[in-house]
């Protein structure tokens, strides 16, 4: 009787692995459709306003662009700390303390040109940010304990902080009740480049993403990195300085999605509110292990599902489809990819069972 | 504080860890057999979203609370097939489970919320609930607060009393060894996956047939999370997820008590309460450092031989 077998693959698969990448967002797509007919939407004009609301206008691209920044920073960080084996679950709260450390800067120095302002808010973002990011690797150092919870935990805490500020003490007076600060004076605000309406975040991004590859490809720390998060064992052996390598990784990365925080409050909103984050830390886990953690993959990766929250909000206004849908649309797509996993490092071969006569 | 703040105090710590405790056992359930399922809070959404429909269809609060239940296997089925049949990360796995399920629940849940369905109401126990103050804590709440009185007990006794349950544990602690006993240590995993995510969806379900008795999106609120922390805290010990779940009650219904006694703190400062005790709990734990009984081959997969 044949049956299936599954047996490493000696070398990787290359462009194969790439169809199985398409093949794992198509099923997901279907399913997602699926999943659409359940909720009582037609699932092929779905998916077609899904497209179209997406990539079908000038526009859409432009806001999938915009959107897609935050992503791209978040994921940045996320992918370092997961380099190193270290679960950064809690890029959404350290996203939204960035965001309060410039905020705070903002508000404090109404008058202060943007020269000094604008360099403060980054460095009271990151230091926020990375504070959040360094208090689980620390707590892993000294007490092992287990960072995936304490990241996600801390992720409620700092939401809940910024509730806390927007709806009470930094609360706009003239803001009708509504949670939100006043708007950052013209000095606080990242312009935009030239007259596109992209602000000069996209250039942080093109920056910030190039010095991490090089500094992953060619600093010494990231070959200690790298080599860590191959083999923690083999690394400590070779006299590798790992706990000092979580905490430099996970500050490295809070800061990350703190700039994220800190572009969204000074470029897109101009101001803090709540629901700031709208998920970007959570879609940036789904980007970064979509790109297998490279930074140019996490690139390509960011667009596409910024332009798939572009697309869901198309379907929210035409088809009046609830927003949660986006999160049925990741999952699905990581779970898929996550599966497709098992062709791209195995190959399965029809075997006859040796043993049966 | 007087007693007759204190007591219903602790009766409603008992009835808000009662959905806590389910989960906690689900999970317990789970990485007994060696995975570790971070979809928790997804599965448990799912089983409140079943419940509560299966309640709305079919008026029958029993049929709705055995459907979330095996809503909860199913969601939890996929967990099983990425990590046992395609290999795939747990870690990544649950995380992306949970997204999909709080996707799933709130998407479908949207048309329903703020609606109401027959669920269970407190049901006092002839004879023990008049007992002095245990009695109100204790046996004066609703059917599905006793059922977790009992499945401590029968999952330990399971665990730690029958040949099954050794399997189980076998197949979570030291699975090289126990497929050498000729033990089939996927088929446990599959069991410990399935068996988890029942008990999850139950969890669910308690929080929309006797918590709220209505739907609202994001019913959950992190407690699948809390679940998992708990799992670490109770030494994956039935016996101990108790104290955790009831310890967690405590501080929800206490910061519920505060919100509506007008007290002068921050509504959001009291909601950060579950969330920073999830850390200090998570802390203590480690600084203990007890016997735990924490799986050998936790969070890995079995590579198939090549």
């Amino acid at each position: 009787m044949p049956f299936l077998r599954v047996v490493k693959r000696q070398e990787p698969l290359g462009w194969g692995s790439c169809l199985v990448l398409l093949a794992a967002i198509c099923l997901s797509l279907l399913l997602s459709g699926i999943i659409l007919f359940i909720g009582g939407t037609s699932p092929i004009e779905g998916i077609v306003v899904l497209f179209k609301g997406a990539f079908g206008n000038r526009y859409a691209l432009e806001d999938a662009i915009i959107k897609a920044t935050p992503i791209f920073l978040c994921s940045l960080g996320v992918a370092l700390a997961f380099k190193l084996q270290v679960w950064n679950i809690g890029a959404e709260g350290q996203f939204a303390l960035g965001a309060v450390g410039a905020t705070w800067v903002a508000l404090s120095l109404p008058e202060a040109p943007s020269y000094i302002v604008l360099p403060l808010m980054v460095v009271m973002a990151a230091a926020a940010g990375g504070l959040w990011g360094g208090i689980p690797a620390f707590l892993r150092q000294k007490l092992k304990t287990n960072e995936i919870i304490v990241t996600l935990m801390m992720n409620y805490i700092a939401i809940l902080i910024l509730d806390y500020l927007v709806y009470g003490a930094w609360k706009d007076p003239a803001s009708f009740g509504f949670p939100m600060t006043a708007e950052f004076s013209e000095a606080a605000i990242v312009g935009k480049i030239g007259s596109t309406n992209y602000s000069w975040g996209l250039a942080h991004c093109l920056v910030l993403g190039l010095i991490f590859w090089v500094f992953l490809k060619y600093s010494r720390l990231g070959y200690e990195i790298k080599a860590s998060g191959d083999n923690v064992r083999a690394a400590k052996y070779a006299g590798i300085p790992y706990d000092r390598l979580v905490m430099l990784v996970m500050v490295l990365s809070g800061a990350l999605a703190a700039w994220a925080g800190f572009l969204e409050a000074s470029s897109t909103i101009n101001r803090l509110q709540p629901s700031i984050m709208a998920g970007y830390g959570y879609t940036a886990i789904v980007v970064a292990w979509l790109a297998r953690l490279n930074p140019f993959y996490i690139g390509v990766a960011s667009f596409l599902l910024a332009a798939l929250r572009v697309g869901v909000e198309g379907l929210q206004l035409d088809l009046q489809v609830p927003a949660a849908f986006g999160g049925i649309i990741e999952g699905l797509i990581l779970l898929t990819v996550l599966a497709g996993g098992l062709f791209t490092s195995y190959r399965i071969v029809v075997a006859r069972k040796a043993h049966e006569h | 504080m007087n007693i007759e703040i204190l007591i219903p105090l602790l009766a409603a710590a008992v009835q808000s860890g009662t959905p806590i405790l389910y989960a906690t056992l689900g999970e317990i359930f789970t990485e007994r057999s060696g995975i570790l399922n971070l979809g928790v809070e997804g599965i448990m959404i799912i089983g409140a979203l079943s419940g509560f429909l299966a309640a709305k269809a079919t008026g029958n609060p029993y049929i709705a609370f055995v459907a979330a239940g095996l809503a909860g296997t199913c969601a939890a089925s996929i967990h099983g097939l990425v990590c046992l049949v395609f290999q795939g990360n747990q870690v990544v796995s649950g995380l992306a489970l949970t997204i999909l399920g709080v996707g799933v629940a709130n998407y479908l849940g949207t048309p329903y919320v703020g609606l109401t369905a027959p669920g269970f109401d407190p049901l006092p126990i002839p004879l023990l609930s008049e007992l002095p103050i245990v009695g109100a804590i204790f046996f004066s709440q609703d059917l599905l607060v006793y059922l977790t009185y009992l499945i401590p007990v029968l999952m330990w006794i399971f665990l730690y009393n029958t040949r099954f349950g050794l399997s189980l544990r076998a197949a979570g602690e030291y699975p090289a060894a126990a497929t050498a006993a000729g033990l089939k240590v996927v088929s446990y995993r599959w069991l410990g996956v399935l068996g988890g995510g029942f008990f999850m969806g139950l969890g669910g379900a308690y929080l929309s047939l006797a918590y709220t008795h209505l739907w609202t999106n994001n019913l959950t609120a992190g407690r699948g999370w809390i679940a998992v922390a708990l799992v670490i805290f109770a030494f994956w010990r039935p016996g101990r997820a108790v104290f955790g779940a009831y310890l967690f009650g405590g501080i929800m219904a206490l910061q519920l008590r505060l919100q509506a006694s007008g007290t002068q703190i921050p509504s959001s400062l009291l909601l950060m309460l579950p969330y920073a005790l999830t850390v200090a709990v998570l802390v203590l734990s480690s600084w203990w450092r007890g016997k735990t009984d924490e799986p050998g081959a936790l969070g890995t997969n079995i590579l198939p031989a090549d």
